[in-house]
């Protein structure tokens, strides 16, 4: 397939190797980010299996909030399918992949603060009602 | 003014600035008019507001602005809200509340005997739904046992050996790390004075209708379900922690004398995505916090009109210093509807404008039983994190190759 771009080298891997993996801590997955084609390094459209809205919303806001992005979209081709795709274009030279990276990692640290603040919050509200309902 | 008309001195003035506390303060308010609803979509993207005003994401900002605050935590009834996070997030997070949080549920019936007039595919169906609870610890150690896809599924069939999960090779065959058996096996009889302390066809025969008086075990219950633990499963689930129906009184079946059932359950851990029954919440959902303003005082017999155009407690009758009157004024938004009834009103809709606001998230979490609504939500917290994390060594493993 033409769009094994990234798989060339993991080919050899992925089909021969044995079922309980060549290394202890290393967690083999299979490959779920294409590149569609017609991309550059600044206007690329990337297709991401097994992923809908849940993902898809939240990483397109995430990139929107980047300066450096011209253009995010996200659309699901089809619904029998489950593929998502994602396009970004960006300004002045800015590499997509970088911001693609960025938008994930920003994602990920949101999800700390808010898991960080929700835990917090859970405890002192625990400690402060032992009937567990707001008082009004 | 349209978009693209040109901008007065103050307007790019303003446009340089950057916005208000009040601005900002406004923005995040979606209007509720009668027919209509305004500014729906988020507005806080770097650059709608003109190069004064900063949306670019910053974790610091955003952790300032982050606020959660509970109403209730009761085991498996949470209520709380989460302000400052953008509704793409809320919804990630409640989606993957309903389908993407791993629960075990019963999957494969095997039924050796069924006498009764419940068909057999509607008996596994029934089992299937009933919620089952055990040890949070051993839930958590539980694997997962990939199912091959029935062959009449071709297109599963044809990546089915390839889809394999590579990192356990025993995940294609049931095995007691990955699956709960669970066995049900009764037999409705009639009631006999040596063994029940009635004789229920003589009852029958003076006229008692009751199937609970003549017979026994006409009603089948959860709670006859038997966990029989296999192997290594005794560890992790026994007494308090053994498998076992979140309510033991759901009805799965009625008997009558000589029908009996005889099967066994393979219990499963899988996502809502499949089934519906393997979804963690009864359900998970959200709403956005009511706002209401009032632009003009409403006074006195109109006030009161006002005030039960809402539910109660939401508005509140104070005495106005200059008139005497009674005045109406918001107490309570979040008890509030937004039915738009007030709108109906010619006396008061042009004083009153309705509306939510946009990143104020009222969260309500349900659980069947399984696990604990707080803890429901931390999970689906971290399972996005997880997906962002995966993302990110596929990102790399892209730019490998190429």
């Amino acid at each position: 397939m033409a769009q094994t771009d990234g798989d060339r080298e993991m080919a050899d891997a992925t089909a021969g190797a044995d079922a309980n993996g060549a290394d202890g801590e290393f967690v083999r997955e299979k490959q779920q980010l294409r590149l569609l084609p017609g991309s550059t390094d600044t206007a690329a459209s990337f297709a991401f299996e097994k992923e809908d809205h849940t993902l898809g919303n939240a990483l397109r806001y995430m990139i929107m909030k980047n300066p450096d992005v011209e253009f995010c979209g996200y659309s699901i081709p089809h619904p029998s399918e489950t593929v998502m795709n994602l396009r970004i274009q960006t300004w002045d030279n800015v590499s997509v992949f970088d911001v693609l990276r960025r938008g994930l990692s920003d994602l990920a640290d949101l999800c700390d603060v808010v898991e960080d603040k929700f835990t917090v919050a859970r405890d002192e509200f625990n400690t402060a009602h032992p009937d567990r309902v707001a008082s009004k | 003014m349209p978009s693209w008309a040109p901008l007065s001195a103050s307007e790019l003035a303003e446009r340089q600035r950057g916005l208000s506390e009040e601005q900002l303060q406004q923005r995040r308010i979606v209007h509720v008019n009668a027919e209509t609803v305004q500014d729906v979509s988020a507005t806080d993207i770097p650059g709608h507001w003109g190069p004064g005003q900063d949306d670019s994401w910053d974790i610091e900002r955003f952790k300032q602005g982050l606020q959660t605050k509970f109403h209730q935590n009761k085991p498996y009834d949470s209520a709380f809200s989460l302000v400052g996070v953008d509704a793409s997030i809320a919804n990630a997070y409640r989606r993957i509340l309903l389908s993407e949080i791993p629960t075990l549920a019963i999957e494969d019936v095997f039924i050796f005997d069924n006498t009764t007039i419940i068909q057999d595919e509607v008996l596994a169906h029934r089992l299937g739904l009933i919620p089952l609870t055990g040890g949070q610890e051993g839930l958590t150690w539980l694997r997962w046992y990939r199912k091959p896809p029935p062959k009449d599924d071709f297109a599963s069939q044809a990546t089915w050996p390839y889809d394999v999960d590579d990192n356990d090779a025993d995940s294609a065959t049931p095995n007691d790390h990955n699956t709960i058996v669970i066995t049900l096996k009764v037999e409705c009889r009639w009631a006999t004075q040596d063994e029940d302390g009635r004789d229920g066809r003589r009852m029958a025969k003076e006229g008692e209708t009751d199937p609970n008086e003549r017979y026994v075990n006409s009603n089948i219950y959860a709670h006859q379900l038997v966990f029989e633990p296999q192997g290594d499963q005794a560890k992790h689930f026994s007494g308090e922690n053994a498998i076992r129906p979140v309510n033991p009184d759901i009805l799965i079946a009625k008997l009558r004398p000589g029908q009996r059932i005889n099967l066994r359950c393979h219990c499963i851990k899988g996502i809502g995505m499949d089934h519906a029954k393997y979804s963690p919440v009864a359900t998970a959902s959200y709403r956005l916090l009511p706002d209401i303003k009032i632009t003009q005082p409403i006074l006195g017999a109109d006030a009161k009109k006002f005030q039960r155009c809402f539910p109660r407690g939401v508005i509140d009758l104070v005495k106005d210093g200059e008139s005497g009157e009674n005045k109406a004024v918001v107490a309570d938004p979040m008890k509030d509807t937004v039915s738009r009834e007030c709108l109906r009103h010619d006396e008061f809709k042009d004083k009153v404008k309705l509306g939510r606001i946009r990143d104020h998230f009222i969260f309500s979490v349900e659980s069947t039983g399984q696990f604990e609504s707080d803890e429901l939500f931390l999970d689906s917290v971290r399972l996005l994190k997880a997906k962002a994390e995966r993302f990110k060594r596929h990102l790399t493993e892209l730019e490998e190759g190429r």
